[in-house]
Parts: structure tokens; C-alpha cells; sequence
């Protein structure tokens, strides 16, 4: 994770068009301002980020699915669960499913495990729209290649 | 087995919070019902569920936007559930 540049999720482990599933991997940070307040004295990775590390996986299996021609922008989040703490320097794992593919928008449900065991999850909606403008796709292209967005969409979906 | 309308008029009442019984064949969704686009969604989630069929949301939007249809065309329920009767017909065709 690059808290500083909003980066939640380091790396895509895989993605499957066929299935609407993706996998991803992040590692929290040893250190980071965030953790001077959240809390001190007992450095914890807030719930928000991790919702956000939910939402960030989601949306790269979103941004697959539509070939990199549409960018989905997070419109709700539900039934978010927490049930562990998770601390500076743990690795943790994190999957979505594509559950629902509507007219301009989409559903994913997102998890995060840690050590294998489930931690966190929740419902997200996404609307998805077209891209703003070239230099946003243009950059998020770049963001892709740095998190291992397949150069290539595999064409099974 | 209920209307099209009673399911939709059921989706809304419970995803909206809105008493069942104000919830009219004439009601539109927007003006009279008072949903707004965000809850639209998890409406069209759940239509889009329970008919199997994709609502055709963002062709409708356009349409609008550029004057070839009103709102009324797709959220006045009456006409809401004709379109889905049609999305549902053209399905099975």
C-alpha cells in the first residue's frame, strides 16, 4: 500500500473475466502519519481504508470487465464488517465478485482475509461511466501497469 | 402470482421505506415517490433481479437528455412495469 498516494491494493494475483473474480495482495505500511491518529499508541489500519482497499480490487475487476473503456466510481457501500484489527506490517489478501452487471452501474461483494481467515467484508455499488477525460484514463493506465493489471484482458469473459 | 406492478411497488416499499399503500400505479418514481438516482439503483438491482432482465438504464437516461422521451415514459409505474413487461416478452422471444 502507498497510503500517501491513496494506493490500497500493491498487486493483482488474478483476475478471472469467466468468473467476475479478482484477487488481490497489500501490505500496510510499517509506518504512516495515519497511524499517529488512528490511534495513538495503538497503530490500527482504519475500517475506511480497508473498505477502500475492497473498493479499489472491485473496481479493477470492473475496469477489466469493461475492457478499460468505462471507469466505475464508487456509489455505495453496504453491510461493511470488521472483525479483526488489522496493524501495521501485516499482509493481507483481498477478492470481489462481480455479482451484478446493470445498466450503468455494478454490484460487487468484496472480502479481505488475514492469514487465510476471513476479516472483512461488504457490498459495494458502483456507477460506471465513461472517463472524464483522456489524462485521467491515461493515468490510471499507468496505475494499472504498477499494480499488474494484465497487459492484455484475457478475452475469456 | 402478483402483478409486475405489486413486485415493483414491493421492491420500492421496501428498498425506499415507503408505506406500500402510497405507492400508486400513477405514483412516478422521482417526482411523486421522491427517489432519488442512488436509491434508483438498488431499486434497478433488485428489478433487474427478480425479472431477469438488464433495465435499460442509461438508454432511458439519454432519451431524456435529448428530448426523444419523458421521464414519464419510464417512472410512472404503470409505465415502469410495461417496459418490464416488454424486456421480460422480448427474453423468452
Amino acid at each position: 500500500m502507498r497510503l500517501e498516494y491513496f494506493q490500497l491494493i500493491d498487486r493483482i494475483v488474478d483476475i478471472n473475466l469467466a468468473d467476475r473474480t479478482i484477487s488481490t495482495e497489500a501490505t500496510v505500511p510499517t509506518t504512516s502519519t495515519i497511524f499517529e491518529g488512528h490511534f495513538p499508541g495503538f497503530p490500527l489500519m482504519p475500517g475506511v481504508l480497508l473498505i477502500e482497499s475492497m473498493a479499489q480490487t472491485s473496481g479493477w475487476l470492473v475496469v477489466a470487465v469493461n475492457r478499460f473503456e468505462r471507469m466505475p466510481f464508487l456509489a455505495a457501500v453496504k453491510d461493511a464488517k470488521f472483525r479483526t484489527f488489522v496493524t501495521p506490517g501485516q499482509k493481507v489478501s483481498v477478492n470481489a465478485t462481480l455479482v451484478h452487471e446493470g445498466s450503468g452501474y455494478a454490484i460487487t461483494k468484496s472480502s479481505i482475509a488475514l492469514d487465510g481467515k476471513p476479516i472483512c467484508d461488504v457490498e459495494l455499488t458502483f456507477r460506471i461511466m465513461d472517463f472524464p477525460n483522456s489524462e485521467m484514463r491515461d493515468k490510471m493506465r499507468e496505475m494499472a501497469a504498477l499494480v499488474g493489471f494484465p497487459a492484455e484482458v484475457p478475452a475469456n469473459g | 402470482m402478483s402483478s409486475t406492478f405489486d413486485t415493483i411497488a414491493n421492491i420500492i416499499a421496501e428498498t425506499c421505506d415507503i408505506p406500500r399503500d402510497s405507492i400508486k400505479p400513477e405514483s412516478h418514481a422521482i417526482n411523486d415517490l421522491g427517489i432519488d438516482s442512488l436509491d434508483f439503483l438498488d431499486i434497478a438491482f433488485a428489478i433487474d433481479k427478480a425479472f431477469g432482465i438488464k433495465l435499460p438504464l442509461e438508454q432511458w437516461t439519454q432519451e431524456v437528455n435529448d428530448g426523444k422521451a419523458t421521464t414519464d415514459q419510464y417512472f410512472v409505474l404503470k409505465n415502469l412495469s410495461a417496459r418490464i413487461d416488454e424486456l421480460v416478452a422480448a427474453k423468452g422471444a
